[in-house]
């Protein structure tokens, strides 16, 4: 799988999400076509070859539930799970161990709502599912991946408040290491 | 630089060059003693050292496999990696954070202070804060450390003044920027502290004592000290008179090398310094080099550990300078009224974001999890330092049914919590709470313990032979010419951080081995 268009975030789609934020159209900000999969919201496609794509749609949708932060942008869970379509390509093991967690997830969606997992809108339907599944070798796998995946990823950072490499700039002596003036 | 012949039988063989091993083979160095060092790991410099937690650990830390077992959460969480400590020239003095205390007075005897605690094995050290006194100041003028020798503390930085806050509001004293092994001003040849974080990653200033610089260097300078790298140690050989000959490694092409030695010092680190021993079995030692007690391995202690982390509604940015910038020592007392015995110190403690994620709560997912992550620059942090009882259940064994790449078997760490150990934390928990909460946190966290960095006990000091592995010189009480020179030859662990002690130990030790060699009683 690789990652096509532009990786920036504008703060026009910074506002654009906070717009769409609680409406349907935020969980079919996605969409497929063809072996592509598509964000145009934010401005970002993908071309899936180890898995189907709309199984990468709800790897990026559970990824999201499992460790959800409104300020991320969804590219972020893409880029933290887009390595499972990867590996796919060189594991028959990990390709079915993906495939049949991610249709066991659709059908325990069908069954509770009639519909797939990333056509539930809201948000607390979905993390009943992931319960059910959280002992699992696809959550399992997803949990432990994401952990590094997701917030190893520099350019999260700063919307966590967190400056990361510092000797480069001279560490903080001059840089507000004391800066704290609340107390 | 120097390098000494494998066939030459004269030198002090010493394995590992972290705190005790690195220290050792300069000191002896210096007193013109010749070393040869084995170390695991390979050399990696100041300037090659990361800012960046993920690629940092697998730049320094000992992945080599290991397997857990036990009740202790590490084992649930992070079966393969009981220990967070370093493979590379300089050791774990690479990753520590540069807090140096003394030891107290009743710490050395713990039996004669605690009593007979139940399912704990202590015993006093053979020797007292007195006999140890004047190496702690060599130790502690070595490493610059401050508060120390007219050296001036360090400034706080935000995580300390949360830290300072609370303390004082809840009425502790002894709150202050520490005892560090840091520069807080230019000393040794080395520059002062630039508040850079990261202390965990390697000091990419040089302002933190690590023997990869601080020492190592001054001994080669001799002449008589050879660091190797990457020369993995797998078993010490001895002679038909029970003494040992030389120590059998595998070279950074996987080949079997024997360097001759008339005398060896195992600084391995606690687990794999009882690992080596014990995979030196033969005929005549068939339960493992100096394990006539049958203690190798055995007491393996890992302080009774957490952090805690207080969430504020005005930014902190904790990561920001020195990782641990502050300490409070009101509880680093011995005070049976508490609910348990021996003490703990609270100490700042800050990690960046990935490793937050990581270690904050292992295996935790959901909205939960995430509001902590998202008030992470609103978070100051401290971990608990405290006594952990020796226990001879929690112990390092071979783990026969794995082997590593070069054919030997694995260690197993295995480790239950004592029930004083589970009563302390909890104390120290209620209290750092109430510490935060009275600097006014709108939250606290309480993180459960992760791999182990103060990894000791595991072949203990004894003044009898039937008690222990060393004598109170290192020296193994089987064998004359064998010493342990780390972590593992503590008889018991204290409330402090334990490198100032591996330091002034083994700077004794090495007055004691050149001073024996000179007699030629090894």
């Amino acid at each position: 799988m690789s990652m096509q268009g532009d990786h920036h975030t504008s703060p026009d789609d910074l506002d654009r999400r906070r717009f769409l934020k609680g409406s349907a159209l935020l969980s079919t900000s996605m969409f497929i076509v063809g072996t592509a999969l598509i964000h145009p919201g934010e401005g970002w496609a993908v071309e899936a070859t180890g898995l189907k794509p709309a199984t990468m749609q709800t790897l990026i949708k559970m990824a999201r539930d499992i460790y959800p932060h409104d300020q991320i942008a969804d590219k972020y869970y893409a880029i933290a799970v887009k390595g499972y379509d990867q590996k796919a390509t060189q594991s028959s093991d990990i390709k079915t161990l993906i495939e049949k967690g991610v249709a066991q997830v659709d059908q325990i969606a069908k069954e509770r709502h009639n519909r797939v997992y990333t056509a539930i809108i809201d948000e607390s339907p979905r993390v009943e599912i992931l319960h059910v599944v959280e002992g699992g070798p696809l959550f399992t796998m997803l949990r432990a991946g994401l952990i590094v995946d997701l917030y190893n990823q520099k350019e999260l950072w700063p919307l966590f408040g967190y400056e990361g490499e510092s000797a480069s700039k001279g560490g903080y002596i001059r840089r507000g290491f004391n800066d704290l003036a609340w107390l | 630089m120097t390098s000494f012949p494998l066939n030459d039988d004269s030198v002090v063989v010493i394995i590992g060059s972290g705190a005790g091993g690195g220290t050792l083979g300069t000191e002896l160095a210096l007193k013109g003693v010749k070393v040869v060092i084995l170390e695991a790991g390979p050399r990696i410099e100041i300037e090659d050292f990361i800012n960046d937690e993920w690629a940092s650990f697998a730049q320094l830390s000992w992945s080599d496999k290991r397997t857990t077992s036990g009740s202790w959460r590490v084992h649930k969480d992070f079966p393969n990696l009981p220990a967070w400590i370093v493979k590379a020239v300089g050791g774990t003095s690479i990753h520590w954070a540069g807090a140096s205390l003394r030891f107290q007075d009743h710490e050395f005897k713990a039996r004669t202070h605690y009593g007979n605690v139940e399912g704990a094995n202590l015993l006093d050290w053979p020797i007292t804060l007195g006999e140890l006194a004047p190496y702690y100041e060599k130790a502690e003028f070595k490493m610059g450390v401050t508060r120390t020798n007219d050296i001036p503390g360090l400034p706080g930085n935000n995580n300390f003044k949360v830290l300072e806050a609370g303390a004082t509001k809840l009425g502790y004293k002894e709150v202050h920027t520490g005892r560090m092994a840091i520069n807080s001003r230019p000393r040794d040849g080395r520059g002062s502290c630039q508040q850079i974080g990261f202390c965990f990653q390697g000091c990419k200033s040089g302002a933190k004592w690590s023997t990869l610089y601080a020492e190592l260097p001054k001994g080669e300078d001799t002449g008589n000290l050879e660091v190797r790298p990457e020369s993995h140690v797998l078993r010490i050989e001895h002679d038909g008179s029970g003494k040992v000959t030389g120590v059998v490694y595998a070279d950074s092409n996987g080949k079997h090398q024997l360097q001759k030695a008339r005398v060896v010092c195992v600084a391995g680190n606690s687990i794999e310094s009882p690992r080596i021993l014990l995979n030196s079995a033969s005929n005549q030692f068939p339960n493992g080099l100096a394990n006539s007690s049958g203690q190798v391995g055995r007491n393996y202690m890992r302080h009774t550990t957490a952090a805690v982390f207080g969430v504020f509604d005005k930014p902190v940015h904790m990561y920001r300078g020195t990782t641990m910038a502050g300490i409070v020592r009101d509880e680093s007392i011995h005070n049976p009224e508490r609910g348990f015995v021996g003490g703990y110190e609270f100490e700042t403690i800050s990690v960046g974001l990935p490793f937050m994620a990581a270690f904050l709560d292992p295996g935790a997912w959901g909205r939960k999890f995430t509001a902590a992550l998202d008030s992470y620059p609103n978070m100051a942090g401290l971990w608990i330092v405290g006594e952990d009882m020796p226990q001879e259940t929690n112990r390092i064994t071979l783990n026969k049914d794995i082997k590593d790449k070069f054919g030997m078997p694995v260690p197993n760490v295995h480790y239950d919590d004592h029930k004083n150990d589970i009563s302390m934390r909890n104390h120290a928990y209620k209290q750092a709470t109430a510490l935060y909460e009275a600097a006014g946190a709108t939250h606290v966290y309480q993180q459960t313990p992760y791999p182990s960095t103060h990894n000791l006990g595991t072949n203990r000091m004894s003044a009898n032979p039937q008690d222990g592995v060393v004598n109170k010189f290192g020296q193994t009480h089987d064998i004359k010419n064998l010493f342990v020179s780390d972590g593992s030859q503590f008889t018991t662990g204290a409330g402090e951080n334990p490198t100032l002690t591996i330091v002034a130990l083994a700077i004794r030790q090495a007055d004691y081995i050149a001073g024996e060699m000179m007699k030629r009683t090894i």
